[in-house]
């Protein structure tokens, strides 16, 4: 049997099968907390998908939260920074490392790969050691740099990938009209990498604002804190209860900004993705 | 034509040596050559991929480190200026416009970086963009233009710099064929207009032969020879040009000079039907100083013919044809011959079919002969 497609319906039935197994798979915890924000505390445990009543109270328990609303805050600066100083120092390595002529350069792109490899675990310790000494443990530079560093290796190697794209007679062609190299780097080539940087900076983004261990580790006072962390130490009326309404909530209330991010860069992020292949 | 400064470009024993990232040498591009490029002269740098042609506009250009030698531009050896400070526009194969800038922007780049006021530059871009057509489309982005637009725009980047030299490396490579000889004429134009010298490199030796006020043939990074492109067409040096320029090239068929009957003939060195051609006219003072050695024997399809000559001098040969091109007014006909066939192009719209027997008439004074060995022209 076969329809228009000259597909056998068991193919077709095959192919919708998994497309919705990996449907469910990937938004499934996703729906679950949603709806879990929504339902009323006294119906957090019933085994119903569905909640029969909705309610808004655990987001105006978490707006309420002024530990929360900090965290928050800290979140936006520690992120923004971490994504705006990544891309500086990132797109300027990138240049350097795309496009200009000089020794070691494989050994360079390979030793920043080399720094994501390891766990963070293992590089816990000594990155506190470090904070320390630098007195900026508990601090949002001190997360900011952390971020930074984690940030760097990515934003370097894609961006990387994006200067190389791009024709080099582009570049002679500003010299011969008299551009220095760093009126090159600003005025020829970064304009031509904002896809690329608007990608990187948004996976950047997403990867601090996340971010649980480090913060986690490296702040301890409620006005540094992170969002991960404040809502990890959510507390319920009582020691003994865990509140899953507000922490589903609070989750909620966090990923929008993201979202929110993503859309109105939804258009550069695509053509980000395809502009070095169809360059070449 | 504008008086200027002197910008005539010296080259004196230009060595390019490209070496891999720890400084050991790979490959020598251009092999120490020497050409001087005269004040308000348009040079054109020709030779097969490879030869260090455009190696050697970059490097006048200052887009590549000069290995040994020196360039001058007027009286200033340039070798260690960079590239802005030589007074040089260029125009790119593809363009190079900044994509992201419209043509306004595109032109003025280099007059913004030089500081010029905005008035000036508004003036400058302003007159050029009307002199090239495109004042109407100044706020357009590059992605928005044709090939041949683009290419005009390149063109205007360069004059608005009102550069001593301008640098041209295979700019019209990327056009159709319409449009290639469309901008061809402009830049011909372009070029009595400004009266500035200019250099223009490409692999195709119609552009060098329409264009040039001479032409460099070069070959693995050797200057073969450097001429006007009439001299180039009838008194090749090597067999190199003989082959390079002219479409289709020279015949070149070996074969030796032997004494016949009292009279001289040229004999192809084949092992059945060769051609042999009776010599005589203002080519035999020339062939009888090679009587009894190899050479090669070099004739223009142009001087092949199926009529005498007005005045009788070709010396006439029977043979077959093997493969016809009619083109309209004038046909490619491939005669054949004892190790091969030589082309002759013959005028009329006559249809040449295969195996039809011609009488060619060989135009034998503007034979030119070659020396095997060294296959240098021999005189």
């Amino acid at each position: 049997m076969k329809n228009q497609d000259g597909k056998s319906i068991v193919f077709q039935a095959g192919f919708w099968f998994f497309v919705v197994l990996i449907l469910v798979f990937s938004l499934f915890p996703f729906l679950y907390a949603l709806l879990s924000s929504f339902r009323p505390s006294n119906e957090l445990f019933s085994t119903e998908l569905w909640p029969k009543t909705l309610t808004f109270e655990h987001y105006l328990a978490v707006f309420a939260n002024p530990r929360f609303v900090q965290s928050l805050v800290n979140s936006i600066i520690v992120a923004g920074s971490t994504v705006l100083i990544a891309l500086v120092f990132g797109s300027l390595c990138a240049y350097a490392l795309g496009r200009l002529p000089f020794r070691f350069k494989g050994l360079a792109l390979y030793t920043i790969l080399l720094m994501t490899m390891f766990p963070q675990i293992a590089v816990l310790s000594g990155l506190f050691v470090m904070l320390k000494t630098l007195g900026l443990f508990n601090t949002r530079p001190g997360l900011i740099l952390t971020y930074f560093i984690f940030s760097m290796p990515f934003t370097i190697w894609v961006m990387t990938q994006y200067f190389r794209s791009l024709p080099k007679e582009l570049e002679e062609a500003a010299y011969v009209d008299g551009a220095s190299p760093l009126a090159v780097f600003w005025q020829v080539l970064l304009p031509l990498t904002v896809p690329g940087m608007i990608s990187t900076g948004l996976l950047a983004f997403i990867g601090a604002w996340n971010e649980f261990l480090f913060a986690l580790t490296f702040t301890v006072t409620d006005d540094m804190k992170t969002v991960p962390v404040v809502i990890s130490q959510f507390t319920g009326v009582s020691a003994y209860e865990q509140p899953w309404g507000s922490i589903m909530a609070a989750s909620m209330v966090v990923t929008i900004p993201l979202l929110i991010l993503v859309m109105f860069f939804q258009r550069r992020i695509v053509a980000g993705l395809t502009a070095g292949a169809v360059k070449g | 034509m504008k008086t200027k400064e002197d910008a005539s470009v010296k080259i004196s024993n230009l060595v390019k040596t490209y070496t891999d990232d720890r400084g050991r040498p790979t490959f020598t591009a251009v092999k120490n050559i020497n050409l001087h490029i005269n004040n308000g002269e348009f040079m054109v740098l020709v030779g097969p991929s490879g030869c260090g042609k455009s190696t050697t506009l970059r490097m006048v250009a200052g887009l590549e480190k000069i290995t040994s030698g020196e360039i001058a531009i007027g009286d200033k050896v340039v070798n260690d200026l960079e590239p802005k400070d030589r007074g040089i526009s260029m125009v790119f194969q593809s363009y190079a416009l900044y994509p992201h800038m419209n043509l306004y922007d595109n032109m003025a780049f280099g007059l913004k970086l030089a500081k010029k006021t905005k008035d000036f530059i508004a003036d400058t871009v302003g007159k050029t963009s009307k002199a090239l057509g495109l004042d109407h489309m100044l706020q357009r982005k590059p992605g928005a233009l044709s090939g041949g637009q683009r290419q005009r725009v390149a063109l205007g980047r360069a004059i608005v710099r009102d550069p001593k030299v301008f640098l041209f490396d295979e700019p019209l490579s990327n056009l159709d064929a319409k449009m290639r000889v469309q901008m061809r004429t402009e830049i011909s134009r372009l070029h009595v207009e400004l009266g500035s010298t200019m250099i223009y490199v490409t692999h195709d030796q119609v552009e060098a032969m329409t264009m040039g006020d001479r032409i460099c043939v070069m070959r693995d990074g050797i200057i073969m020879q450097v001429a006007d492109p009439l001299t180039l067409f009838r008194h090749p040096e090597n067999m190199f040009v003989a082959g390079f320029i002219g479409s289709p090239p020279m015949n070149l068929v070996k074969g030796k000079i032997q004494k016949r009957d009292g009279g001289l003939v040229f004999v192809e060195t084949a092992e059945s039907g060769a051609l042999t051609l009776p010599i005589r006219g203002r080519f035999e003072p020339l062939a009888s100083k090679y009587v009894d050695k190899e050479v090669v024997f070099g004739i223009r399809p142009e001087h092949i013919n199926n009529e005498p000559k007005a005045d009788g001098s070709s010396t006439l040969v029977n043979m077959k044809v093997e493969i016809a091109e009619p083109m309209g007014s004038e046909s490619l006909v491939y005669l054949k011959t004892g190790s091969g066939s030589v082309i002759a192009r013959i005028q009329g719209d006559h249809i040449f079919h295969l195996g039809e027997d011609v009488l060619a008439h060989f135009d034998i004074d503007r034979v030119t002969l070659f020396d095997p060995k060294t296959e240098n022209v021999l005189k």
